[in-house]
């Protein structure tokens, strides 16, 4: 059921027409007005949204189709956008929360330099992810893969004056390409495979009713390259190490891009192409398995860092790893709520830090922090609130989205106890490493350096407001898909229409869900215990803790950038060098440059025979023409 | 019989218009003189406006001596826009060399109304009439600059060849109706399907002759020589007609001809017409590596787009026509545009023609450096620009054709055309010096020239879905 929704095009449209006024005539402009205008169009976009989800009919598509793309027999594609439940509430996750945080950045940008060119750049995040979303084929998917990345890599290096922030651009977006490449690989191999079966398409309805006709090997093959796109831009092992460098950028960037928004491209992208992962069984297995580690490690890593966004970056990893757990075990409907409930907390947690770090005028180290709780009294509460919903706290979002995969891990046809512990153990250190961060940052004594004490104050309104906003949504979103238990899920027979009925996960134990629901409780209730005793209170095993050989290296993140930097970094660098100082030059330059002189020596002989006298040219006429003649004859 | 006179509309406006603006001419002051522009310009568009509204017929007049299809309607919508930017970027350029602006408009309007017959042409009496018509106008326009010698040498070259070449083709047409017996094209097309005349080495000859004719026409190697003096020597904004307008028109004239009702006969100038591609893309980039005159450099580039455009004539049929239709299209644009700003260096009597008057240009004129960016990029081929689509289209009709060949070499011919104008480019923003370039405030109309010229470039190359389809129902119309 395709239904034409001529106002589809307007959600893109609107914020690159807003990033373009600020990008062609920002610099005419007032700062202020630039970010009302970033706002004013994202506002836009978000109520198109909000449309779009209300009419959209339970099973039915909305489509907007504007015109041919690449016509070239027998290839066909449209730019035309398309809009069902699983776009929906993308849709209202990026604009909706990317609202919050345009309005939020008001505050927090305030008083920048670049706060044109920073909302420019905000707004065509957002259009390039709705792109993301709305795209009704492949070939659109990935230009704003693609445009999205570019924009991650510019508010990364934002601050560009400082060295450090570029580097941390570059390694985005070079581990990025690495993902992306392995996706262009995964959609040509798609292409040529399907166009070997008659069908040469890359819409996604196309794909689904065709993708039946793949033979196995290369469906997985080909979704293990989806794959690995995935790894780049969702970050989880082995492309994992580019996003908490990202932290670099400014925090509100961090929150809609790198927290909510972006790096949940690969979990939308596994959800659209579920029909594909479906058929490949053996792909499915290395997503959960992939998934629950990464999940696991980053939060063996979150526990030991002292930046207070580092701690959430890794946070980040370590939920999109859930994510791509549920998505592993078969249950994407559960990893795309999971993916709506962690917007709302992870936004507030660090729009949180964001208030914590502009009233410290810049600080991010969480051991000259303590005791904000009396100078930020709302960033605190919102900043509690959050860190109870990511822990699991009953009847928060966070409770029912995590349960719902950690069910889905234990007990679907494709999931194991294996995969169920590591994600039981993952929810534990979750509540530990939150809590840890609250108690160093909220409570105790301030250790706050004194001139910065003297300037302490509670962020603005434009800030604070979002922030209260983002906590009530924590709580409340998960009440969308409670268990069956309770009043049910709306958010599962909402998604049927798009992921399909999922296997009905074998209810031998009607109790299980219940069992293993405490189990988790019971584990978060113990991270937060032991938070508590190390951090909560004024003790001495935090510096003990602090000086033991584990400690170290999970403050060094297992040393895994340093094994890349030798492994793969150094190698490649060194090999580039000789390619560009030894081999270029000498053999490809000498090479290139023979050529070019051989044609420019042999042009400029032949330049001689244009004499300027029409008898020489009448002459080449008729020779010509007896040539054309010769050859007529001699035919 | 009743005479059908609607499919004349279209160019007995253009003629009305060339009349009334030599009339009007003589009684009008020196300083009113930019009333001609308008009335040209509204003549031309009233044209535009008839031919828009007898799109989808297809009659006949004068005994189907003329044939209005969408394909003649094509060319002569593609002929008046031409004339109008012609007329547009030739406003200030008239006037800093004193030429008479009133012959001039006048002749371009005519050498229009000789297109128009040429594209409409069922009859070879009328095609030859057509070409005269138009090769006479743009023979005159060439020496129009008097003062300067180098442009009535041009003037000279350009009317004796052209006349060696009419002899060809006249006898052609001779031979031809001594074969077939008629000069009707339909019917020639009919005699060829009597097996005795299809062999017939008479009917052969007249159509090679007619070959080299119009292949003269398009400048194709080694019927090429007098393109670089020529067009060099002319006036800039008659280079760029000529560059543009005449060749589309000779190449209307072939695909009707030849794509169309002596197509039955096409294996036997398949080779020869695919060697002329090759060579005349070849010598054409060639030769353009080592010019200092970036007018002299445009004058071989567009022998190398003859080349490329013989690509599509080789590979023929529905692909072929639609290629050839829709790279005339965005060559039009991006040529008319790189002539323009040509002329937007123009001051007075320097010319400022010379790679080096371009160095800095990007600086100084932002606008006029990446408008020139645009055109020598889009030649060049690169994506997503006009000149590439076009290319993609040709290259892929050879091989739908089977002429696997004709792509490579095409391909590496466009290659070696980056050389030449990247320089361009490298010389606007790499180096210093160089010539200023007009402000906007003293060339509006060449500015206005150039801003169509920058849109078509990008329209047609990021969304060539509706002129690809516009290009193929036209040629289809043929059949």
């Amino acid at each position: 059921m395709m239904e034409q929704f001529g106002l589809l095009r307007f959600i893109p449209l609107i914020p690159l027409a807003g990033a373009a006024l600020n990008i062609l005539f920002g610099a005419r402009l007032r700062p202020q007005f630039a970010g009302f205008l970033a706002c004013g169009a994202v506002a836009l976009s978000f109520l198109v949204s909000l449309a779009v989800f209300w009419l959209l009919p339970a099973s039915g598509v909305f489509r907007d189709v504007l015109f041919i793309w690449i016509d070239s027999e027998p290839f066909k594609a449209q730019l035309s956008f398309q809009a069902d439940a699983l776009t929906a509430v993308m849709l209202l996750v990026i604009t909706g929360i990317g609202l919050l945080i345009h309005v939020y950045s008001l505050g927090y940008m305030g008083d920048d330099e670049g706060m044109t060119r920073y909302f420019a750049y905000l707004n065509l995040f957002v259009f390039f992810m709705s792109l993301l979303v709305l795209a009704d084929n492949l070939l659109l998917l990935f230009v704003g893969w693609e445009g999205v990345g570019l924009c991650s890599y510019l508010l990364i290096g934002f601050w560009y004056e400082d060295h450090t922030n570029t580097i941390a651009g570059n390694k985005a977006f070079i581990v990025n390409r690495i993902g992306d490449f392995g996706f262009l690989l995964g959609v040509l191999l798609l292409f040529w495979e399907m166009g070997r079966q008659g069908v040469w398409t890359l819409n996604f309805s196309e794909l689904e009713r065709a993708a039946h006709l793949l033979r196995p090997e290369s469906v997985t093959l080909i979704t293990l390259l989806f794959f690995a796109g995935a790894t780049g831009k969702s970050a989880q092992i082995p492309l994992y190490v580019w996003l908490p460098d990202a932290m670099q950028g400014p925090t509100p960037v961090s929150a809609l891009i790198h927290a909510a928004t972006m790096v949940t491209a690969g979990v939308y992208m596994t959800a659209r192409l579920h029909f594909l992962f479906s058929l490949a069984p053996a792909t499915l297995a290395v997503i959960a398995t992939i998934g629950a580690l990464t999940a696991f490690f980053a939060a063996t890593i979150a526990v030991a860092q002292n930046d207070i966004k580092r701690v959430l970056a890794y946070s980040t990893v370590s939920q999109l790893g859930y994510m791509f757990l549920a998505a592993g075990v078969g249950a994407f409907s559960a990893a795309i709520f999971h993916l709506f409930t962690h917007a709302f907390f992870k936004a507030c947690l660090f729009l949180g830090s964001g208030s914590v770090i502009h009233a410290l005028g810049g600080e991010q180290d969480m051991r000259k922090m303590g005791g904000l709780r009396r100078y930020l009294p709302t960033t605190y509460w919102t900043y509690l609130v959050a860190a109870l919903v990511i822990s699991g706290a009953p009847l928060t979002a966070g409770f029912f989205s995590k349960d719902q995969i950690l069910w889905q891990a234990y007990a679907s046809p494709n999931g194991s106890t294996q995969l169920w512990l590591l994600a039981w153990l993952t929810a534990g250190l979750t509540a530990f490493y939150m809590f840890r961060q609250l108690f160093m940052v909220f409570h105790g004594a301030c250790r706050v350096a004194e001139p910065a004490k003297a300037r302490l104050h509670e962020s603005p309104a434009a800030m604070t407001v979002p922030l209260v906003l983002l906590a009530l949504g924590s709580i409340f979103a998960g009440w969308l898909g409670t268990p069956d238990f309770m009043w049910g899920s709306v958010w599962d027979p909402w998604l049927q229409s798009v992921l399909g009925v999922q296997e009905a996960v074998d209810d031998a134990a009607p109790g299980g869900e219940l069992f293993l629901m405490a189990l988790t409780l019971g584990i978060a209730a113990l991270g937060f215990l032991l938070a508590f005793l190390l951090y909560g209170r004024e003790s001495r095993v935090a510096e003990r803790i602090a000086a033991t050989t584990i400690y170290r290296w999970l403050a060094h993140k297992y040393y895994v950038d340093e094994i890349y930097d030798c492994v793969f970094v150094r190698p490649f660098t060194a090999c580039a060098r000789w390619l560009a100082q030894i081999f270029d030059p000498g053999f490809i330059d000498g090479f290139v440059n023979g050529v070019a002189s051989t044609i420019r020596a042999g042009s400029l002989s032949w330049r001689r025979i244009q004499s300027g006298d029409v008898q020489h040219y009448l002459f080449a006429f008729l020779a010509g023409t007896l040539l054309i003649f010769a050859y007529l004859l001699g035919r | 019989m009743e005479t059908n006179l609607a499919p004349l509309l279209p160019s007995a406006e253009v003629v009305l218009t060339a009349l009334s603006v030599l009339l009007l001419d003589l009684f009008i002051r020196k300083d009113e003189k930019g009333l001609l522009v308008w009335i040209s310009l509204i003549g031309l568009a009233l044209a535009g406006g008839m031919a828009l509204f007898l799109w989808g017929s297809h009659e006949g007049a004068f005994q189907d001596s003329i044939l209005l299809d969408d394909f003649a309607l094509f060319f002569t919508e593609l002929f008046l826009g031409a004339a109008a930017i012609t007329i547009l970027s030739s406003v200030h350029y008239v006037r800093e060399t004193n030429i008479h602006e009133g012959e001039f408009y006048a002749l371009v309007l005519l050498s229009t109304f000789g297109m128009i017959l040429m594209a409409a042409a069922n009859d070879l009496i009328l095609f030859f009439l057509g070409l005269e018509t138009m090769s006479i106008g743009v023979y005159i326009l060439t020496g129009m600059w008097r003062e300067r010698s180098q442009a009535s040498e041009a003037a000279m070259k350009y009317f004796l060849i052209g006349a060696f070449a009419t002899g060809f083709l006249l006898y052609g047409i001779a031979l031809i109706y001594g074969a077939a017996g008629s000069t009707h094209l339909g019917r020639i097309a009919s005699a060829l399907g009597q097996t005795k005349s299809h062999g017939s080495i008479i009917l052969s000859a007249g159509v090679f002759l007619l070959f080299v004719g119009l292949a003269f026409k398009v400048a194709a190697v080694p019927f090429h020589f007098w393109v670089p003096d020529v067009y060099d020597g002319a006036p800039t904004p008659v280079s760029a007609f000529m560059a543009v307008a005449v060749k589309a028109a000779a190449f209307a004239g072939w695909a009707r001809i030849f794509l169309y009702q002596l197509s039955p006969l096409q294996s036997e100038w398949t080779l020869p017409l695919k060697a002329l591609a090759i060579l005349t893309m070849t010598v054409g980039n060639l030769l353009a590596i080592s010019q200092s005159s970036v007018k002299r450099m445009l004058a071989y580039s567009s022998i190398a787009h003859a080349g490329y455009l013989l690509i599509a004539l080789v590979a023929g049929g529905e692909s072929g026509g639609q290629a050839l239709l829709f790279y005339l299209l965005s060559y039009a644009a991006m040529t008319f545009g790189a002539f323009g700003v040509l002329i937007a260096l123009k001051e007075g009597e320097n010319d400022h023609e010379a790679y080096s008057d371009f160095a800095g240009l990007g600086f100084k004129r932002p606008f006029l450096g990446m408008a020139m960016s645009l055109f020598m990029l889009s030649l060049a081929g690169f994506p997503p620009l006009a000149g590439f689509t076009g290319k993609f289209y040709l290259f892929r009709s050879a091989v739908v054709a089977g002429h696997i060949d004709l792509a490579i070499i095409g391909a590496l011919n466009s290659l070696l055309s980056v050389v030449y104008y990247l320089r361009v480019i490298v010389m606007m923003y790499m180096e210093e010096g160089g010539a200023e370039g007009k402000p906007f405030a003293r060339a509006p109309y060449l500015y206005l020239a150039i801003a169509i010229a920058v849109l078509g470039t990008v329209y047609l190359g990021v969304l060539p879905a509706p002129a690809l389809d516009l290009s193929r129902i036209s040629f289809i119309s043929l059949h």
